[in-house]
């Protein structure tokens, strides 16, 4: 395999490995704020509890989000350092201003979230929260903006080969930002609404009942009935979206090799990029023609309008976005039965009477959020290739010169550590919803213990 | 913009300072917390658990430093990026295995099983030798201008064994100031041994500098920059007897000038970094590619200027802040 592609899968490592965190973290950040907000209102211990145990995964995540962005940040320079002088006049802006608005915030007001409680007043703590919450908000705006400029790039002229900024208002608010904004901070609050449903209604199965434990059941439920339609109505625009500036995505992410009238929607089939059709295809006639166009005869661009008189193939490899594509609706789809289902019974019978084969399969779906962005993202990324930035430069163009057996075994590495990283990190959570279900604390360290009870609001110490 | 003159000269000078400045803060501060981690071996049970205290609210943000500083180099000077980063690869990939293992480790070592919290230490441990190795490594290959040669890699391996000694002397300098008692006394007995390595460091770039090239000799020892560059080891070997004399009285019996070890450490850093910038200036690429000709167009870095002038005062203040509200020793826990 040459560097070209060894650096790809390098790439799609360690951004996949990074995005499950931040995922986790967008969300949790304003869970988290909205657990201080009760807590500060009603004075009830619950809201606290679900706070200090959400923290501790919020860390967590954290701190494996911050250390897979470092990497990020670096494997521009060492893989893909055309990116950079092409169109660094553009990018670099953006990422400077990620760091400077977002990165510092994040870091310096984590410390005093997690650490400060005993330290600050009250309300310094909960600012500390919503600015964390903010600061992580703030680092995904500016990223998603790079991420759609390069997929609908505007407000730039070339200049000798490099690409110099016209408009920054145009560049900002590219075409395709504000609906792949909303679908990231929307998939963001699902992955979080399922990860606390589904380790809320473990703790239930385990016969945890404490107050906060049905409290966080509740909110991962309602959360998730109310954010799915949202998102489904906000994939269906990101969709219609992409049909205007990249068609040759919708046709592969539909598995349509021909421009035509009366497309069916597919639902299932083996794309054949040899023959270039679809085999065993099963579909609803003419649904994706009323989808994308609205009309049961609209004529929906395909695949062969994006190969070359010479046979040059310029549109994206078919099979991997056609499924990964599936996949994602798949999930959005099990998201919705289930968190509506929950939500009715939870309004009949309670957090805490839940029917046992629910809590099963909410607990089988804690990380189902995960597996739909990655889809999600896959589906959006790949479907871009060949191109980098769409119409400007192509993936290859980017790539540097380094030997591939360096990329091999860096890569190697990479995927180990990252394996590992994933168990541990899974395996931690387990451990501390069963350690907190058993009543014991969630540190390893002994407490002083001074008067009677443990105050409501106490510092983690570093580390826990 | 005409205030300044040409924009193409200013803006990337002034880039070119404001790089160098985070570097030199994600030096003196990641130094310090990456110098405790270096430390762990040596302290027992407990004692590991203040020295992972005593970084806690910080290692983070300090991080934050270094991918402000290779964030600029990326925006500021696209084409030495490539070039500074594809030349140093496998130490950058070497760094980062580091910093992420470090970096979770904290997390995991107090949240895993006991049984598992032995492995978390030494993957705390070993993250931190990791980075600060490479990052001594990498630094050694960039004075001798990027070329992997033989006897350039046998300098980076020297300068990698010294800038890991230097970070574990400011490491220990850091907690004579966060701690007390039996593990402040330790610290000194540590910062005695590390500031070998800072000697030795320091020595050995400022010896091999003048002989990499012609023109940093001639930059070095023609009159009169000799006249004016004559403070710097002044100062320097004035800070290093400084220190010494200040570890053989610490700690004082009310704890007065714990944090003197420190400051001056931190002194230290930042001469020695001036002399380099002083070294390298007009080059980001050593005798390669200068800042005028990686610069990025005028109207981005302007843009990017705009929002520091008002984000990095911002920036230093909340840091200060947290500095503030985190000050007073490791151990302490408040009820109250």
């Amino acid at each position: 395999m040459d560097t070209l592609i060894l650096s790809r899968i390098q790439f799609g490592a360690n951004i996949s490995f990074h995005i499950l965190f931040p995922t986790i973290t967008i969300a949790l950040g304003w869970v988290l704020l909205f657990f201080k907000l009760r807590f500060n209102a009603t004075g009830d211990q619950k809201w606290m509890d679900a706070y200090m145990f959400w923290v501790k995964v919020f860390a967590l995540s954290f701190a494996m989000g911050v250390v897979s962005g470092i990497t990020m940040s670096f494997q521009f320079g060492t893989n893909w350092p055309g990116f950079m002088e092409k169109v660094g006049n553009i990018a670099g802006p953006l990422l400077a201003y990620e760091v400077m608005t977002a990165f510092f915030l994040e870091a310096v007001f984590l410390g005093i979230m997690l650490f400060g409680a005993s330290k600050v007043k009250p309300w310094v703590h909960t600012l500390a929260t919503f600015l964390v919450a903010f600061g992580t908000t703030m680092s995904t705006f500016w990223i998603i903006v790079l991420n759609s400029w390069m997929h609908t790039p505007q407000g730039f002229e070339m200049r000798e080969g490099v690409a110099h900024a016209t408009s920054w208002f145009e560049i900002i608010f590219n075409p395709s930002m504000p609906y792949r904004l909303t679908h990231m901070l929307l998939a963001s609050g699902l992955t979080v609404a399922f990860v606390i449903a589904g380790i809320s209604a473990l703790r239930m199965l385990w016969g945890d009942h404490k107050e906060s434990v049905k409290s966080t059941l509740r909110v991962g439920v309602f959360l998730a009935a109310g954010l799915i339609p949202a998102q489904i109505l906000m994939g269906d625009f990101h969709g219609l979206n992409t049909l205007e500036y990249q068609p040759q995505k919708v046709a592969a992410m539909e598995g349509n090799w021909e421009t035509r009238g009366n497309v069916p929607l597919v639902l299932f089939a083996l794309p054949d990029e040899e023959a270039r059709e679809n085999r065993f295809e099963i579909g609803i006639p003419n649904g994706a023609s009323l989808i994308l166009k609205h009309k049961a005869d609209g004529v929906v661009p395909g695949l062969n309008d994006f190969v070359a008189e010479d046979g040059t193939v310029n549109h994206p490899p078919v099979a991997p976005v056609f499924f990964s594509f599936r996949i994602m609706v798949g999930i959005g789809f099990a998201m919705l039965f289930l968190s509506w289902a929950g939500a009715y019974m939870i309004r009949r019978r309670g957090a805490d009477n839940l029917p046992k084969p629910m809590l099963y399969a909410f607990t089988a779906m804690t990380f189902s959020g995960w597996i739909a962005t990655l889809a999600g993202w896959y589906t959006t990324e790949i479907g871009r290739q060949p191109w980098l930035v769409q119409g400007v430069m192509t993936t290859k163009q980017a790539v540097a010169d380094v030997p591939a057996p360096m990329v091999l075994s860096t890569l190697i590495a990479y995927l180990l550590i990252y394996a590992a990283l994933i168990v541990a990190y899974i395996g931690v959570i387990t451990y501390l919803a069963a350690k907190s279900s058993r009543g014991e604390p969630l540190s390893s360290r002994q407490y002083p213990r001074r008067g009677e009870a443990e105050p409501s609001l106490r510092a983690l110490q570093p580390g826990e | 913009m005409e205030l300044f003159g040409d924009p193409a000269v200013w803006l990337p000078f002034t880039f070119a300072a404001l790089m160098g400045l985070s570097i030199l803060i994600y030096v003196v501060l990641d130094g310090f917390d990456l110098g405790v981690g270096l430390l762990m071996p040596l302290s027992d049970e407990a004692e590991k658990d203040r020295l992972v205290a005593s970084i806690g609210p910080f290692w983070d943000a300090n991080e934050t430093w270094l991918v402000l500083a290779i964030g600029l180099l990326l925006v500021a000077f696209p084409p030495a990026h490539g070039v500074i980063l594809t030349s140093l690869y496998l130490p950058v990939a070497i760094m980062l295995f580091g910093l992420i293992l470090r970096g979770v480790s904290f997390e995991f070592r107090a949240k895993a099983p006991i049984a598992q919290k032995r492995f978390w230490n030494g993957a705390f441990f070993t993250g931190s030798l990791m980075a600060s190795l490479s990052q001594g490594f990498m630094l050694g290959m960039y004075v001798m201008g990027l070329q992997w040669t033989w006897i350039n890699a046998g300098f980076a391996t020297l300068t990698a064994l010294f800038l890991t000694v230097g970070y574990s002397f400011i490491g220990a300098a850091w907690l004579i100031h966060k701690t007390d008692g039996v593990l402040q006394a330790k610290a000194v007995g540590w910062a005695k041994g590390g500031i070998w390595g800072l000697i030795l460091g320091i020595g050995a770039i400022s010896l091999a500098t003048p002989f990499v090239s012609d023109r940093l000799f001639d930059k070095w020892f023609s009159y009169p920059a000799m006249l004016y560059l004559a403070p710097l080891p002044i100062l320097s070997a004035a800070l290093v007897g400084y220190i010494w004399w200040k570890l053989r009285r610490l700690p004082y019996y009310d704890d007065r000038y714990n944090w003197t070890p420190f400051a001056a450490a931190s002194a230290l850093f930042a001469l020695s970094f001036g002399g380099m910038a002083y070294s390298f200036y007009p080059y980001v690429v050593p005798e390669q590619i200068t800042i005028y000709e990686a610069a990025s167009a005028p109207e981005s870095l302007f843009i990017i200027l705009l929002g520091t002038l008002w984000v990095l005062p911002a920036i230093l203040g909340y840091t200060i802040l947290s500095y503030f509200i985190f000050r007073g020793k490791a151990t302490e826990l408040r009820y109250d």
